[in-house]
């Protein structure tokens, strides 16, 4: 008995409405949760309040973390040093603005934003300059070993911090809020602190900009190219080591961003900031998916809306309620939300 | 008999095994050859120490895994003791159920979060550890009804293990070689031997079968799964097995300070040594753990004076005195974790065994 091949009958079918929304699913997620929330707490006003302080912490979470997880796509190095940078960052930007103590406290809008503007320069160039030099020293050596990657950038992170401590002194500083960006505007009925406002703002522009170079530019088609498949990009005669410190730089930098703002909105510093950031920054790379920014941005929204939803419902659950979120994600996609294929 | 004692696992160096003898003989000793509250105290952390160390080595020194979350395991060991003692009246049988409960939340959040997180990506378990870590430590300052909050929880032990209780008077006195015989003895070689039964199994557990199967990962996963070991399972068992040890260590550590709290068993500066200590000693050995843990608990009772002493001599100087004052030992340790992470991998131990 002979059983004849199957007949060969490629069939042309349009991608079902569920297949061709399947990767958008996660970009739903913020809205669901933000209804969400919106069923949960009743009052709009604090619903509102709620939500625009959610979106500024997630945007603050992003700009910190997303260094980290393009670091991680483009050279499969984990750091976790990656703190320190939010540390520096937050130091040398609030040394900055006690500088200019003048300007910031001036009543002036142009002025505070110039005193700003001066501090973010400061920060980013310091933990540039410094993310340079940690990759130099610290993780080159261990390339291609994640082992050793852990453990060296713990190392470093011990380092850096009471280097921290012995520049700066074991004492937490407290600082205050630019003048014209302190107290909040009503919009509603809901107050918004008009500092949150601004974070949700240079969120957004720093987002935008991350896709736009990376969507829109030669450099961000090499790097995503290189976040896909290096060998190939170095074997089309791209030198990949050279792209990769300049995106560890960014990524420090864009971490020093991070750490002023985030030592703004909490008004006090300590050298341990960036530790205890790091954990956050943890939870939103690993359900963003390692190695995508579109992931780390709404991983960080969902994290940022939630704790602040959860913290006014139960204040005792909100770092638990992270944990629970990072635990349902990895169920749905063990991968993270936007899974980054490797072609390896 | 020696042999199957120490499992095969010879310490093959002449040198380490003088140090190990030295290390070995002072801690069975501790309070007849160096009496004092003191160093009974460094002897007994010591003790405790290395059983810890030892657990996470076999995580990450045999299994080649990175994780966090080691103090949350030995704290949640602390605090089952602790609880029951407080609640079920002092009695050992309240230690022993504390410890077997502690344990087993132990073993069962590690399986959790191995399955969660191993069966993706090894390189996921180090940062969900870091983040369950830091949650359960701000819980367990939090949740102050059940664990006494930031004050921790302070506890009796059963009376045979206090200074109160008193022994041995009629036939030698009620002392030996000069040392008093009381409880706070007894409690010392309560650890001690407590401590040298886990080591010893731990030991044992790193030289049979599923210890060479987790080298064998470590080594080349690929191939491990390839012959045909389910690789996510050794993973998740060897978590299992280190948490569980961490977690009785825990248990030793409860019974030996009278006291738990989240700074003594859940800071992350803790884990911070023990990584230190498993590296300088040397990874995939658990002699390592030895050497490392005692050096180090000694260093950080008495190395931080001479740092005092060395930034007294230097004051007056710019950053100087800063950077060598005792609060800084953090620092210097940093850089020494660095350096013998790129230089001397195998630490010590390993040293010793190739420097033949």
């Amino acid at each position: 008995m002979t059983t004849a091949a199957p007949k060969h009958k490629p069939k042309m079918a349009e991608l079902s409405l569920g297949q061709r929304l399947a990767p958008w699913m996660p970009v739903l997620l913020v809205p669901v949760l933000v209804a969400l929330g919106a069923i949960a707490i009743p009052q709009t006003s604090s619903w509102l309040t709620l939500t625009v302080s959610g979106l500024a912490m997630g945007m603050m979470i992003f700009i910190m973390a997303s260094g980290l997880t393009l670091v991680f796509g483009l050279m499969d190095v984990i750091n976790f040093g990656h703190g320190a940078f939010v540390s520096i960052g937050a130091f040398v930007g609030v040394s900055v603005l006690l500088v200019l103590g003048q300007m910031s406290g001036a009543p002036s809008l142009g002025l505070n934003l110039i005193a700003l503007l001066l501090a973010v320069i400061g920060a980013m160039a310091a933990t540039g300059a410094v993310g340079w030099a940690f990759e130099k020293v610290i993780v080159m050596p261990v390339y291609g070993h994640h082992l050793k990657q852990i453990l060296v950038t713990m190392g470093g992170l011990i380092v850096v911090e009471q280097l921290i401590v012995v520049l700066w002194g074991p004492e937490e500083i407290y600082i205050t809020r630019p003048e014209s960006l302190k107290g909040a505007i009503t919009f509603a009925g809901a107050a918004l602190e008009k500092y949150r406002l601004v974070a949700v703002v240079v969120g957004l522009i720093v987002f935008a900009a991350m896709r736009f170079v990376l969507r829109r530019t030669k450099i961000g088609l090499i790097v995503r190219a290189g976040v896909q498949n290096g060998e190939m990009v170095e074997a089309l005669g791209y030198r990949l080591r050279r792209v990769f410190v300049g995106v560890f730089i960014a990524g420090s930098a864009l971490a020093g961003l991070g750490g002023v703002m985030w030592g703004l909105y909490q008004e006090v510093i300590t050298a341990h900031m960036g530790n205890d950031a790091m954990i956050l920054i943890f939870i939103v790379v690993i359900i963003g998916g390692l190695g995508s920014v579109e992931g780390c941005f709404i991983g960080a929204l969902l994290v940022g809306l939630l704790q602040n939803y959860v913290a006014y419902i139960e204040p005792k659950a909100a770092l638990i309620s992270n944990i629970a979120l990072m635990v349902l994600i990895l169920m749905w996609r063990p991968m993270g939300m936007i899974p980054v294929v490797k072609a390896k | 008999m020696f042999r199957s004692i120490l499992s095969g696992d010879m310490p093959r160096s002449v040198v380490l095994s003088v140090v190990l003898t030295a290390i070995f003989v002072g801690l069975a000793l501790a309070p007849f050859l160096f009496p004092g509250v003191r160093t009974v105290d460094t002897a007994a952390r010591i003790s405790v120490f290395i059983v810890l160390v030892a657990s996470y080595d076999l995580l990450l020194g045999y299994g080649g895994i990175v994780s966090f979350a080691h103090t949350m395991f030995f704290g949640i060991g602390a605090y089952g003791v602790a609880l029951g003692l407080t609640h079920l009246g002092r009695g050992f049988d309240a230690i022993l159920i504390g410890a077997l409960g502690g344990t087993l939340v132990s073993a069962v959040l590690a399986l959790l979060i191995g399955l969660f997180s191993l069966r993706v990506r090894a390189i996921f378990f180090a940062m969900i550890t870091l983040a369950v870590a830091s949650a359960v430590a701000v819980l367990a300052s939090q949740l102050s009804g059940l664990t006494g909050g930031e004050d921790g929880l302070t506890f009796k032990l059963p009376r045979e293990l206090g200074p109160a209780f008193k022994f041995g008077k009629e036939a030698l006195g009620g002392e030996l070689f000069g040392v008093k015989l009381n409880g706070k003895l007894l409690a010392y070689y309560f650890v001690f031997i407590g401590a040298l039964v886990l080591f010893l199994l731990l030991l044992r557990v790193v030289n049979s079968p599923f210890g060479r199967v987790l080298q064998a990962i470590r080594e080349n996963d690929f191939r491990a799964e390839a012959i045909g070991y389910r690789v996510v399972y050794y993973r998740v068992a060897a978590t299992c097995l280190s948490a569980s040890a961490a977690a009785l260590a825990g248990a030793l550590y409860a019974v030996w300070l009278r006291y738990v709290g989240p700074d003594t068993t859940l800071s992350m500066e803790l884990m911070i040594d023990i990584l230190l200590m498993v590296v300088i000693g040397g990874m995939g050995t658990m002699y390592g753990a030895v050497v490392g843990a005692t050096l180090f608990v000694v260093a950080q009772n008495y190395l931080q004076n001479l740092m005092g002493a060395a930034s007294g001599l230097v004051e007056g100087m710019p950053v100087l005195p800063q950077l060598l004052s005792a609060d800084r030992w953090l620092l210097w340790l940093g850089v020494l974790f660095i350096l013998s992470v790129y230089f001397f991998p195998t630490g010590i131990v390993g040293r010793l065994r190739n420097g033949r």
